[in-house]
């Protein structure tokens, strides 16, 4: 039953770009997807070890830059008379760095961080994003600064010259980031299934208990940092061939911000929350563009949904719905314990 | 020599201004437990209300500003009674949320209210600066240094000489002692997060009038907030005092020796440093609490 249901989403998602025709429709569900994978890779970190990382966006940032830099070559004065230079790599380079620099980068401010507990690795975290976006814009040698970096190459796969597929069109975008989200759901559900997840949840609900049986505490927490930082430098480096052009303005703390309320609306905790979280919160304002309403409304909304999904939902949607549906499946065998409650969920 | 003379007294006065800043975060830390991320928010609805009266409404510049910091006070007290009330003993990453969320709401709710256009505020200051010897400062500058001193100590005279400040005091070592005691814990709560608000209203209020006002103006307060207050210790009034003016040295210092460009990033510099050399703080009065 369960394999079956898995298997019909699969076979949904991969069918969309068959009978979809309207690329417009596939390019949100391309963003929507990116944003996805970037939020799974929060939920890691603020879900399962319960440390929110408000700078998140700092990790897609820098694998966007990351690979564009490494695709696109560089010719840059580390000091005045040492001139370094890079020559194009092919984009898949690019992307396997993005990776490598975002977990490096996640290190070290994990192992920063980490050393004292509760808001210090939020403020680190908020505080690195806006570092590192002074950085993009004030490096201009390097990074364009406000110009930003153009004409970044689409991603190809294959043997040069016998076979090779260009990420070029929207459905072969669509099918790289639904492979891409795949295999980070698939990932991530491994590792917190795994001795070094249970660890981090066993944290979460109690880090004391947690160290007296033995688990390394800053090991385990540094572990999701840098896991959760590559997966999001990889959300952002399949962002940057997909748009082609990066500018400083992706280091905007609001994508933080959407990140964390669709994890949070979604259900932070669980596999499936930023999934949905995600789809809610990518498609929501497209379809209520038709009503053109200003961004700043949105941005409200989205601040008074953050507060009131807190206060009356804080579990998010997904344990929400799981609880009514098991309750309801109970009430139907007859047994009524749990539908009261489910009710009262619901 | 002249130049560096001239940095250390642009610091000092911007210093002011910064200690204020921290002081209303690291109470409301202190002894509500809540990191608070609207701190910016009240910073530019301090800023904004100056415009307001300045401005629009044409109200004299030496009674726009007690009116900004009360409005600021206000609304720091609404948001404690309507947010943080039903949130008292959730932990702190469910207020942190909270937080997040009103952060977003009003920050953009200003933005509609005032247009994303910078504003500026006339102020009623002579323009030709004061000049001491070789180094020079501008008459609203000097006020926003005397404003915010004056309001430093106040601060502290309220909490060290009031009977509502040793409640808070009392709070911050153990609420349910001081519950116990007869303290009103919801009163020292909402007094707290009114005042806190209220000098980062203020801040804003005497800062508005010497740069411009725009709606994200509270992003980089609130971030440079939260270093003081790291700096001093969490919780710390002492440590965000020299805190504040702590990190105005350093922005001055950088921007005028290293690149004016990495001027904001001042305050992220120092927080790592701290965090490598003494993760506890200047000042830090207990543990961490986490």
């Amino acid at each position: 039953m369960k394999r079956g249901l898995t298997a019909a989403w699969l076979l949904l998602l991969f069918s969309i770009p068959l009978w979809m025709t309207d690329l417009y429709v596939l390019h949100v569900l391309i963003i929507t997807g990116i944003f996805i994978i970037a939020a799974m890779s929060l939920n890691l970190l603020l879900g399962f070890t319960g440390q929110l990382s408000l700078g998140h966006v700092a990790f897609f940032g820098i694998g966007a830059y990351t690979t564009s830099l490494v695709s696109l070559g560089f010719q840059v004065h580390l000091l005045p008379d040492r001139l370094v230079t890079l020559e194009p790599k092919p984009a898949w380079v690019g992307v396997l760095c993005a990776i490598l620099m975002a977990g490096l980068c996640g290190w070290a401010i994990g192992r920063i961080s980490f050393k004292v507990r509760g808001a210090y690795f939020v403020i680190v975290t908020i505080s690195f994003a806006e570092v590192i976006r002074l950085v993009a814009l004030n490096w201009v040698e390097l990074t364009q600064g406000p110009m930003a970096l153009n004409n970044i190459p689409p991603l190809r796969l294959g043997v040069p010259g016998i076979f090779e597929i260009s990420f070029l069109r929207k459905p072969a975008n669509y099918y790289l980031v639904l492979v891409f989200a795949i295999a980070a759901y698939v990932l991530i559900r491994r590792l917190v299934h795994s001795r070094a997840g249970r660890a981090m949840i066993a944290l979460r609900e109690n880090e004391p208990l947690a160290a007296s049986v033995g688990v390394d505490v800053t090991k385990s927490l540094v572990l999701a940092t840098v896991v959760s930082a590559a997966i999001a430098g990889a959300a952002g480096a399949l962002y940057a061939h997909y748009v082609r052009i990066v500018d400083p303005d992706v280091f905007l703390f609001i994508y933080t911000v959407t990140m964390v309320i669709m994890v949070i609306a979604g259900g932070k905790g669980t596999l499936a929350g930023p999934v949905v979280g995600g789809l809610v919160f990518g498609l929501l304002p497209e379809s209520l563009r038709a009503l053109e309403i200003r961004p700043e409304v949105q941005w409200v909304v989205y601040g008074v949904l953050m507060i009131l999904v807190v206060y009356y939902l804080p579990e998010g949607i997904v344990p929400a719905v799981r609880d009514w549906w098991r309750g309801r499946q109970q009430a139907m065998n007859g047994s009524t314990p749990g539908a009261a409650s489910a009710e009262a969920a619901g | 020599m002249d130049q560096l003379l001239q940095h250390g007294l642009n610091a000092l006065i911007l210093g002011g201004t910064y200690a204020l800043l921290g002081i209303g975060l690291t109470l409301i830390f202190g002894i509500m437990r809540v990191v608070n991320f609207t701190h910016g928010e009240l910073y530019a609805f301090g800023a904004y209300m100056m415009y307001m009266w300045v401005m629009v409404l044409g109200v004299s510049f030496l009674l726009a500003l007690p009116l900004a910091v009360l409005l600021g006070v206000a609304l720091g007290a609404a948001i404690e009674i309507v947010l943080l009330r039903r949130l008292r003993g959730a932990d702190i990453d469910t207020t942190m949320l909270v937080m997040i969320g009103a952060w977003i709401a009003l920050q953009n709710l200003q933005q509609l209210a005032w247009s994303g256009v910078a504003k500026s505020i006339d102020s009623p200051f002579p323009s030709s600066p004061l000049v001491l010897g070789p180094v020079s400062v501008s008459w609203n500058r000097l006020f926003v240094f005397i404003v915010a001193l004056a309001l430093i100590a106040a601060a502290y005279a309220l909490i060290n000489r009031t009977k509502l400040g040793k409640a808070m005091r009392a709070t911050f070592q153990d609420r349910e002692v001081a519950a116990l005691m007869g303290v009103d814990i919801n009163r020292v709560h909402t007094a707290t997060f009114a005042l806190g608000s209220g000098l980062a209203a203020a801040a804003g209020a005497l800062l508005g009038p010497v740069f411009v006002v725009y709606p994200t103006m509270g992003d980089l307060a609130s971030l440079k907030a939260f270093a003081i207050v790291i700096l001093g210790g969490l919780g710390s009034i002492p440590g965000a005092t020299i805190g504040g003016f702590i990190l105005a040295f350093m922005e001055e210092l950088g921007a005028g020796y290293v690149s004016s460009g990495y001027r904001d990033a001042m305050g992220f510099l120092l927080i790592i440093l701290i965090l490598i050399i003494k993760p506890t703080g200047l000042f830090a009065q207990k543990e961490r609490i986490g």
